[in-house]
Parts: C-alpha cells; structure tokens; sequence
C-alpha cells in the first residue's frame, strides 16, 4: 500500500484551496451526518449494539488464528479455494493466476477498499487484465484517472456536469443531460453488457463468517449482486481482520453498519454466499486472506483496535479536519481519523509520520464510531511513535500542522470548542489541575486556567466556513 | 501459499500471545420485537415505502389479481418466475416463463420476475431471499428491471436478529445463498442526489399477503 508522498499540512493547505471540493464535501459530510443521527436516535439499543460489535471485535482480534483456521475450514468444506496472502503482491498474484487460467482478460469489480489497498488494478493492468470497476462513483474515476476522497461517495468531489463530459468522452458519446437519472443510466446500460460477458468477478467482503465459511457484501447498486453472481468464477479477497465467530454476530453488524454509513435502516442490497451453490451463482470460488501489515497493527496493543473498523465512514462525516481537507489530503486509501491511525500502522510509522497530527483530537469520531475505536487515544499513542520514529522531522510536520490550526479564524474558534469538550474530565472547581501525560510535564507544577466558556455566536461560527 | 499461511498464523500467534483475554461479548441488545403482529405489518409497509418502493397489502384471495395488475401498471409483459412457482398465483392472461436454467442474458430480455421471499424484517422494511423454490436463483431478483415479491403477513419479524435466527440453519446446514432486500437498488453518488435503480431492478413491488400463509 502506498503512503502519502508529501505531508498532511502541505497537502491539506493544498486541498482547502479547492472551492468545489470544500463546498461538496461540506454539503456531503452534514448531510449524511444528519441522516446518521436521524436512524440511530430511532434504535433504543444503539449503545449496546455498540458494546456487542466493540467486544466481538475484541474477541476475534484475540482468537484470530483459531477464528481464521475455522473460516479456512468452513470454506474449504463449502468448494471454495483458500489462499493466503501476506502482502499486496501475493493476493494480487492469486487473481490475475485465475483469470488467466480462465482466459479473462478483464474482470468485473466490486467496490472494494482492501482491493485499492493492494492495488490491484495497476497490478492487474501490467499483465495486461483489465479491472473494470462497476460502482458508479468508482467508474466514474476509473474513467477519469482519478482517485477517491471518500469511502462511502468516493466521487462527491465532482460536479453532474463535469461527469456528463466525462460520459461523453468515455461511455456514452451521445448523452446531453446531466441528471443523476440520466448518468446513473448511461452507466446501467454500458456495464450491463460487461456484466453478462464477464467470466471472473472480484469483490472484497464486509464480513466473514469463521463457523460457516461465509462471506458478505454489503451494497447499494446491485453491481456487488452481479459481480458475486453472473461470472462463473469469483475471487473474493478479505482482510484477516474482517471475521466475525458465527453467523448470528451478522446481527450486530448489519445493524451497525447501514445505519452509521449511508444514514439508511439498511443498505439496499446484502449478499451473503457460503462457498458454491450447484447452479446459483459462481461454480469456482477463491478466497484470499489478507494480511498486509495488519499482523504489525495487531502487535500494537493501543493500536489494534484500529482493526475493529468495518468501513463505515461516520468518522470522516463528523471530522472537522476532514470535512474540510477531504480525502485526498490523507494521501491514502484510508482517510479521515480512521485512515489517520490505520495507515501508519499498516505502512509504518515512518512513512506516514504526520497522519496522526491530521486531527483536532475533538473526539467526535470515537462517539459515532460503531465498534467504539477510540481514535483519539490511538492517536495520542501514535503521536508518542511518531516522534520516536522521526524525532525532529515529526515535530516540525505538528507544528506546522498547529500553524494550520491557528491559520484562520475559524479554526482557532473550532479548536477552542474541541478543547473545552476535552478538557471537561480535567477541570474541577474551575481549575486544570492534572493532565494526562505528556501534557502532565506543565501541570504537575502549575494549574491551568480552562478555555472559557463559548459565547452561543461562537458554537454556531464554530461549524462554518467563513 | 502453506508458506505464507504458517508465516501469517505465526505472526498472530507472536503479536496476540500472553494478552489478556478480551471481555466477554455482551448482548443487551433487542432480541425479540415487542410490537403487535398488526402494528409490525404496519411498521413493515410503511418502511419498504420509505425506499420508494412500492407497497400492496392484499388478501390471500386477491393474489393472483394483484400480480397480475401490477405486471399490466408496468407494462411487464415477459415475467420470469421460479421452477416451482405455485399454479395458483398465474394468471392465465401473463406470460409466465418458469426458470429452468435460464442464462443471465436471456434473463434481460425479461420485463419482470415474480417471488417469494423467506423472512422480512419491519424494522428495516427488507425482504430475505435465501434460494427457496419460491425464491429461485439469485440472479432471478436481480437482472429483470421489475421485480414483484410476495412477503406474507406471517413471514414479517419485527427486529434483525430474529430474521437471522430464521434463516441461520438455511447458511449452516445447507449453505443457502441469502440475499437481503431493502428497496430497490440505489445510487447517491452524484452530488449526492439519490437516484433509484443502477444495476438491480429500478422497480420493486411489494405485495404483503394477509391471514393465511399462501
């Protein structure tokens, strides 16, 4: 997986300059945040929903080799072919040794996150197999060269009619109108042909089920429903990370997950297959277990939790950095505070110094999240690395990462309100007495006045862009 | 690949060993839905309805019209239905075509399919197909640009865990592939502005089937 090329304040600064972006993905972040909030409010259970996902998170992340061994098992058991893979490169391998073996020259793709991570379609490109992504937003930068800057609506920095010139160009040489309806059919009509021609499918999988072998998929547009069933042979490439124990923990899940990503009570489409079906669907079945680095995130007892992520992204939505920076900024595949303790745990420290300074620490993310990673305590411990990792360099790239903060107004407005929400398990009497380390060095010997109280103006300037 | 696979267990085995052990999963979470039968026919008509799709409460007598009126408002004309699909729910006026094996490309000259589901969730407002033989192949729901289903009033849970708890045995026995349906297939990638039927059917009908189970 690749890391981010330059810094996080250097591309940030870069990206704010966007006013197309920054206007879409404000638009984008409050309303899905809002229809979020609207779907949980109505679950009485929603925090022991929580509970349940954070723990059977926990305890497959303690019992990976068992859970993973029963999965390969169950599979095996079903038709399905295990292959196991320690990086990029090996996964990689496995599909494009299948659809040679089957004569394909392109495959059809799933949206798949774990599959950007590896890069698979570059990989695949260089032996000459076409990766035809088949979500729309993901054909849409396919067709274009251009990457993702959200995980849920990955083209939402681009505007109806800048993809209706990009359809003309590519696709659909006719087509003039620029309604969604319009795109949306232009793109049914040219993949629906690709769909029925297809021999191999390749998809990621939300979940796996360790006791039955089964895999899940997790979709709005029913391309993830063409792909894992018209070719007669599908690669389905999982991260180790994504098992569940047994099939009723789906219940959890598919609970959790709809509901913080779209804002929906359930996504339109859910897939679940065990191994192969006579006559339904694909009659070969290969599934990768992927690691690539998520054993060293394991190893990190602080960290690991990061693993818990089931790619929701109610994280960015809420993220005040994010919301106005964008993906691209992260210069990752994962991006907004779960990208910004992921990717360093996955590619190193080292190579990724300043994502974990690519945040505000106002603890939004860890209230949405539904699995309850604690972002800004993996933060925190990832700063502390960092610094150890690359000592100076680390530090310049956090103050100029300060410099940004404190740029505009509105910033330091919105990083005051991210310090009074912090600082209110500290304060007593009206008094900072003792923070938690490192900051314990300046309050060991002295008390801290608190940041004041916000004057209601405030609160409401806080969110927006001036 | 057993390389790989030995090196990969190891490494977990090396990072996961001597960590204490996590707590135990709770589960205080809803099991059972306390709502009346008839208030989660309700919850469940009202929330499919909520996707844009379309819902038809109907009497178990009155199926048969039903599909057939709801064919004829979308001008389906060729209508796919599973193997076993029972006789008594055909109009004679339709041309049904039974599944016997049909390709997918033949299926996209059909207008519409008709089917059954397994367990519907009110909660959610979805449907779940698990391959029943009124269910039929996966591909069925999924290539013609209309699709009729018949939930009975009988087959709608309140909560996701207990339309879990129904079909588990289907996936652990006899690994039944499970499709879950909630409205029909959806995009809001531009502008974020939500536009009903990419890649699944643009239309989905739901007729709900009071009293008996048909």
């Amino acid at each position: 997986m690749k890391g981010p090329t330059e810094s996080f304040p250097v591309a940030a600064n870069r990206e704010l300059g966007n006013a197309q972006l920054r206007s879409n993905l404000g638009n984008a972040t409050s309303t899905i945040r809002a229809k979020r909030a609207r779907v949980v409010e109505e679950l009485p259970d929603w925090e022991a929903l929580r509970d349940a996902g954070s723990a059977i998170k926990a305890d497959v992340l303690a019992n990976l080799d068992t859970y993973l061994l029963q999965f390969e098992q169950a599979l095996t058991a079903a038709g399905a072919t295990v292959h196991w893979a320690r990086d990029g490169a090996e996964a990689c391998a496995v599909v494009a040794e299948v659809a040679r073996a089957h004569g394909a020259d392109e495959v059809v793709k799933v949206k798949s996150l774990t599959t950007d991570e590896i890069e698979l379609n570059a990989t695949l490109a260089a032996q000459g197999i076409h990766a035809l992504e088949t979500d729309f937003a993901e054909l849409i930068l396919q067709l274009d060269g251009d990457w993702s800057s959200h995980i849920l609506v990955p083209a939402i920095h681009r505007n109806r009619t800048e993809i209706r010139d990009l359809f003309q160009r590519t696709i659909a040489p006719d087509i003039t109108s620029d309604e969604p309806g319009v795109l949306a059919e232009a793109a049914r009509v040219y993949l629906r042909e690709r769909f029925l021609n297809a021999k191999v499918g390749v998809s990621g999988a939300n979940f796996g089920v360790a006791e039955t072998g089964t895999l899940c998929v997790v979709e709005s547009e029913g391309n993830g429903r063409m792909c894992t069933t018209l070719p007669p042979v599908l690669v389905s490439i999982i991260g180790i990370e994504k098992l569940v124990p047994s099939f009723a923990d789906l219940e959890v899940f598919l609970q959790l997950l709809p509901r913080s990503s779209t804002g929906e009570r359930m996504n339109p489409y859910t897939s679940l297959w065990t191994g192969v079906t006579e006559g339904d669907g694909p009659q070969e079945l290969h599934v990768v277990l992927l690691d690539n680095g998520r054993t060293r995130v394991l190893e990190d007892e602080v960290g690991r939790q990061a693993l818990h992520c089931i790619r929701c992204s109610a994280c960015l939505n809420v993220c005040p950095v994010y919301s106005r920076t964008g993906g691209h900024a992260y210069g990752s595949v994962y991006p907004g505070p779960i990208g910004a303790i992921l990717t360093p745990q996955l590619i190193g420290i080292e190579n990724a110094p300043s994502l974990p300074f690519a945040s505000s620490l106002c603890g939004a993310c860890y209230e949405v999240c539904p699995v309850k990673i604690d972002i800004p305590r993996v933060l925190l411990h990832l700063r502390e690395k960092s610094v150890d990792a690359v000592g100076g360099r680390t530090e310049r790239a956090a103050m100029s990462g300060v410099g940004w903060v404190f740029g505009r107004a509105w910033r330091l407005r919105l990083a005051q309100r991210i310090g009074r929400v912090l600082q209110r398990p500290f304060v007593r009497d009206g008094v900072i007495r003792r923070l938690p380390p490192p900051l314990s060095a300046w309050t060991d010997s002295r008390d801290l006045r608190p940041i004041a109280p916000a004057h209601p103006s405030d609160e409401n300037s806080g969110n927006d862009d001036e | 690949m057993s390389d790989a696979r030995s090196q990969i267990l190891d490494r977990i085995r090396t990072a996961t060993g001597g960590a204490a052990a996590p707590p135990e999963s709770r589960r205080e979470y809803r099991h059972h839905d306390e709502r009346s039968h008839a208030e989660r026919v309700e919850l469940f008509c009202e929330r499919v309805g909520d996707y844009q799709a379309e819902v038809k409460r109907v009497h178990r007598d009155q199926l048969r019209a039903a599909i057939r009126n709801a064919l004829k408002r979308h001008q389906a004309k060729r209508v796919a239905i599973p193997a076993s699909f029972p006789q008594a729910w055909l109009s004679p006026s339709v041309e049904f075509i039974h599944d016997q094996g049909l390709t997918a490309r033949e299926l996209d000259g059909f207008d519409a399919v008709v089917t059954g589901c397994s367990v519907a969730i009110a909660e959610t407002g979805t449907i779940v197909t698990t391959g029943g033989q009124y269910e039929g192949r996966r591909l069925l729901s999924l290539v013609p640009d209309l699709h009729i289903c018949i939930v009975s009033e009988s087959q709608i849970v309140g909560l996701v865990p207990e339309a879990l708890a129904q079909v588990q045995l289907l996936v652990s026995r006899q690994r039944r592939p499970l499709t879950f349906i909630s409205g029909p297939s959806a995009t809001s990638d531009i502008e974020l502005e939500r536009v009903e039927g990419v890649h699944g059917p643009r239309k989905l009908v739901v007729l709900v089937v009071g009293e008996e189970n048909p």
